[in-house]
């Protein structure tokens, strides 16, 4: 194998497929980035031999991203992908030549010379196959959904079915929904799907997703692939022009959050959500781990209240446009500042019932574009005494 | 180490004292025919543990923790006693007592041992000194007991003082004599030392606390992390910030069980967690707390001992939760039937009940498993511990004399409801 090709592009490539690489891997072939230039016709309408495949691959994720290259020779080589990584990233702005010499690969760059040893490729396990396309979603949407939704996501293990972000497709409509049981995080949108009228549930890992959503915006699209006998294969898929990434879908129930949505509220305030994510940091810095922000709206606003006689106090007062009766309710600042942050909107309305019950955060207003059919119910502190 | 009436006390505000052989003494004063015999305290039966052994036991090499049966190998004459917490919780308070008539900067560490701030005594008692030989005069006076006092300028180098003149002494550890005194002694004394960490110095080639002491502090802190290697290094230079803290409240409630035999049957450690997590849980109740963090702690057949903790993001007093953590903590072990002599449940991080936010979880039911362990506290106020209790907690051979199901059992007592109630 023997190849030249533009450092930026190397760089970006290899970095991208060495985040999912496991840092404690199983077996060390899959601490390994895999670089294939096959003798195949290149996909993509490539001339032969004039696309290098990067992949790597943990049991969980796979990533593969294909890049243009100046080919000498084909061929296959494994090499250390953190390594390959800290390489590619520090080289000089020069093309870059890459050539297996036996069982090293070097790697020229202007002045600088790598040589590295490669790993048996016979070893590496075959990338799962790609499910087939279930449709196609602008990849900014996409992005802006999962960051949004994925927020309220467990981080907890030991709860395996919080830690996903369920994805369900109803014909032309797509919702996510997340929780960790102290919030909640629901999104609704449009796509594309391939063939209309199909419904489908899948719980994906929060983390795989968001990392799918956040670098697979180089182009307008993301396809979705989703094996169409349900839950059948479960591996989910996404692409864009030049990367495509496979997960392993959660098989694990997730709660049935639709109940929980509040159908009526008893008050509800508007605020600026600049202003508010400021003025919660700011008392926030007073509260002890596992203590609240209190919000107290009423006619005058909101005041914004945390810490006690022990730590400190600190109290806040802006502007709000509250109705309904006087309201006290505490809150977990963390979780506040996640769905004032996530709502994306210059101003967010909280819909209360009672102290006890959730509240809940929306956008406003409620039809602008990329906001609609957000909802991030937050369950509030209950306040001593 | 001068120890007399003219020994160097300035600056020396911290006194530690600790009760000789503290049960032990207490029942000899109770027996006076006892007196100069080996006596043993504690649990006679072949899993028993020494809770307190007189010198002339120790002498044999017999020492607290020491299970009943090697100490009775070791020391075959030896009286055994079974302990009798209420007197000695009695005695204990009459000390404390006595030690707040003098400041109120009192630390209990524990029934037989506490820390003295008596700076602000001087002027009214006189020197540490004289109230340290006041002290021990009183003790043995009121009580019939003797007890050791440390002196010295920090509570580290106070409590190593007393450890070092028992029993039925008083040593004064000066200002100026601190790193003199401090650096003869081994490793092991420096508050924070353990067995592991004792280890890792010895592998440095670090035996005395000179040693460390004269260890440049980023090799310490290398080898034993950041913050355990900077505070070794400050106390081997005899520098503890620490001040005496009054009425310390109570900072967690556990407990623990030595199984009859060992015990390899995970079903069997299971329910033995859960039945210390409930009553772990009922303790926290009744003190009107809720903790923070769960640890449990199992000790092998070869009393090698583990702990483990995991904090939790919301407080709690719920057996069933507490249960859940331990559960966790304890399937994380991997243990593969090891042979286990012992199992412990702790809540940490307590916080009264009535002062702590609780954040409230999604979907929960109006009436969780919390109303239905209030009301199984409440049976057993009327009915007697153990009226209500999760079923699987029911020793089926004692199962029928009990009395029928105490009316309004609540339906979540049964474990297959665990966690039941925070579904969604």
């Amino acid at each position: 194998m023997k190849f030249r090709v533009e450092r930026e592009v190397l760089a970006d490539a290899v970095a991208w497929t060495a985040k999912s690489l496991p840092s404690r891997p199983p077996v060390p072939v899959l601490a390994g980035i895999l670089l294939d230039l096959s003798s195949e016709p290149g996909s993509g309408g490539r001339a032969a031999g004039e696309s290098l495949t990067v992949s790597g691959f943990d049991y969980e994720v796979s990533t593969q991203a294909t890049i243009d290259v100046h080919a000498q020779s084909a061929g296959r080589a494994l090499v250390s992908g953190r390594l390959l990584a800290d390489i590619t990233r520090s080289l000089p702005p020069h093309p870059v030549e890459v050539a297996v010499d036996g069982p090293r690969l070097t790697i020229s760059c202007g002045s600088a010379r790598f040589t590295l040893p490669t790993m048996p490729v016979e070893d590496y396990p075959s990338l799962p196959m790609m499910p087939t396309t279930a449709g196609v979603v602008a990849s900014a949407d996409f992005d802006t959904a999962v960051s949004q939704v994925a927020v309220a996501a467990g981080r907890d293990d030991t709860l395996p079915m919080l830690t996903g972000v369920r994805l369900e497709i109803d014909g032309d409509r797509l919702t996510l929904a997340a929780t960790d049981r102290y919030r909640l995080a629901v999104r609704e949108f449009g796509w594309t799907p391939e063939q209309s009228g199909r419904t489908a549930a899948v719980l994906i890992p929060a983390r795989s997703l968001s990392e799918a959503a956040k670098t697979l915006t180089g182009g307008p699209e993301v396809t979705l692939a989703l094996s169409s006998s349900g839950t059948g294969e479960g591996i989910m898929g996404f692409s864009s022009p030049n990367r495509k990434t496979t997960t392993r879908l959660l098989d694990a129930e997730f709660p049935k959050y639709r109940s929980l949505l509040p159908v009526e509220s008893a008050a509800t305030a508007e605020v600026r959500v600049a202003g508010f994510i400021e003025a919660v940091r700011r008392v926030a810095l007073v509260a002890d781990r596992g203590t609240p922000v209190r919000l107290s709206f009423g006619d005058e606003g909101l005041t914004l209240l945390a810490g006690g006689d022990d730590e400190g106090r600190a109290e806040e007062q802006i502007e709000a446009d509250f109705a309904g009766d006087p309201l006290t309710i505490g809150f977990n600042p963390t979780f506040l500042l996640d769905g004032l942050s996530a709502v994306h909107t210059e101003t967010v309305r909280m819909s209360f019932t009672t102290p006890n019950k959730p509240a809940v955060l929306t956008g406003v207003p409620a039809e602008g574009p990329g906001n609609e059919d957000y909802r991030y119910l937050i369950m509030p502190v209950r306040l001593p005494g | 180490m001068p120890a007399g009436p003219d020994a160097d006390d300035a600056g020396c505000r911290f006194l530690h004292v600790d009760m000789d052989a503290f049960f032990a003494s207490v029942e000899v004063r109770r027996r006076p025919e006892l007196r100069g015999k080996p006596v043993l305290v504690g649990g006679d039966g072949n899993r028993g543990v020494v809770t307190s052994a007189t010198y002339e036991a120790r002498a044999c090499g017999v020492h607290s923790a020491m299970p009943m049966g090697r100490a009775k190998r070791l020391c075959p004459h030896a009286v055994v006693v079974p302990g009798d917490m209420r007197l000695y919780a009695e005695v204990s308070k009459g000390i404390m007592a006595l030690f707040r008539s003098i400041t109120p900067l009192v630390e209990p560490l524990s029934l037989d041992e506490a820390f003295l701030d008596v700076a602000g005594a001087r002027r009214r008692l006189g020197g540490p000194w004289e109230i340290a030989t006041w002290i021990r005069a009183r003790v043995e006076d009121e009580q019939g007991i003797t007890c050791s006092v440390g002196v010295a300028s920090t509570k580290f180098v106070a409590k190593l003082a007393s450890t070092r003149c028992k029993p039925d002494g008083l040593l004064v550890v000066p200002v100026d004599g601190v790193i003199r005194f401090l650096h003869a002694l081994p490793v092991a004394a420096l508050w924070g030392v353990g067995v592991r960490t004792e280890e890792q110095l010895t592998q440095l080639g670090l035996r005395s606390v000179g040693q460390v002491a004269n260890t440049p502090l980023p090799t310490l802190q290398r080898a034993l992390g950041p913050a355990l290697g900077a505070h070794l290094h400050a106390l081997s230079w005899g520098k503890d910030q620490r001040v005496v803290v009054p009425h310390e409240p109570e900072k967690s409630i556990g407990s623990e069980e030595t199984f009859s035999s060992d015990v390899d049957d995970p079903a069997v450690v299971s329910r033995e967690l859960l039945r210390l997590s409930e009553r772990t849980a009922g303790r926290l109740r009744s003190a009107g707390a809720l903790s923070r963090t769960v640890s449990i702690k199992v000790r092998f057949h070869d009393f090698t001992t583990l702990t483990r903790s995991r904090t939790l993001r919301v407080s709690t007093d719920v057996g069933q939760e507490i249960f859940e953590v331990a559960s966790q903590l304890y399937d994380a072990l991997g243990l593969d039937r090891a042979r286990i002599r012992l199992v412990g449940v702790r809540a940490e991080g307590l916080v009264p009940t009535a002062e702590a936010p609780v954040q409230l979880l999604l979907g929960a039911r109006e009436h969780g498993r919390r109303d239905a362990e209030q009301a199984a506290d409440r049976a057993a106020r009327r009915f007697g511990t153990g009226a209500v209790r999760p079923a699987t907690l029911l020793d089926p051979r004692s199962v029928s004399t009990r009395p029928a199901r105490p009316a309004g059992t609540p339906e979540g007592m049964r474990p297959g409801g665990n966690g039941a109630d925070r579904r969604q």
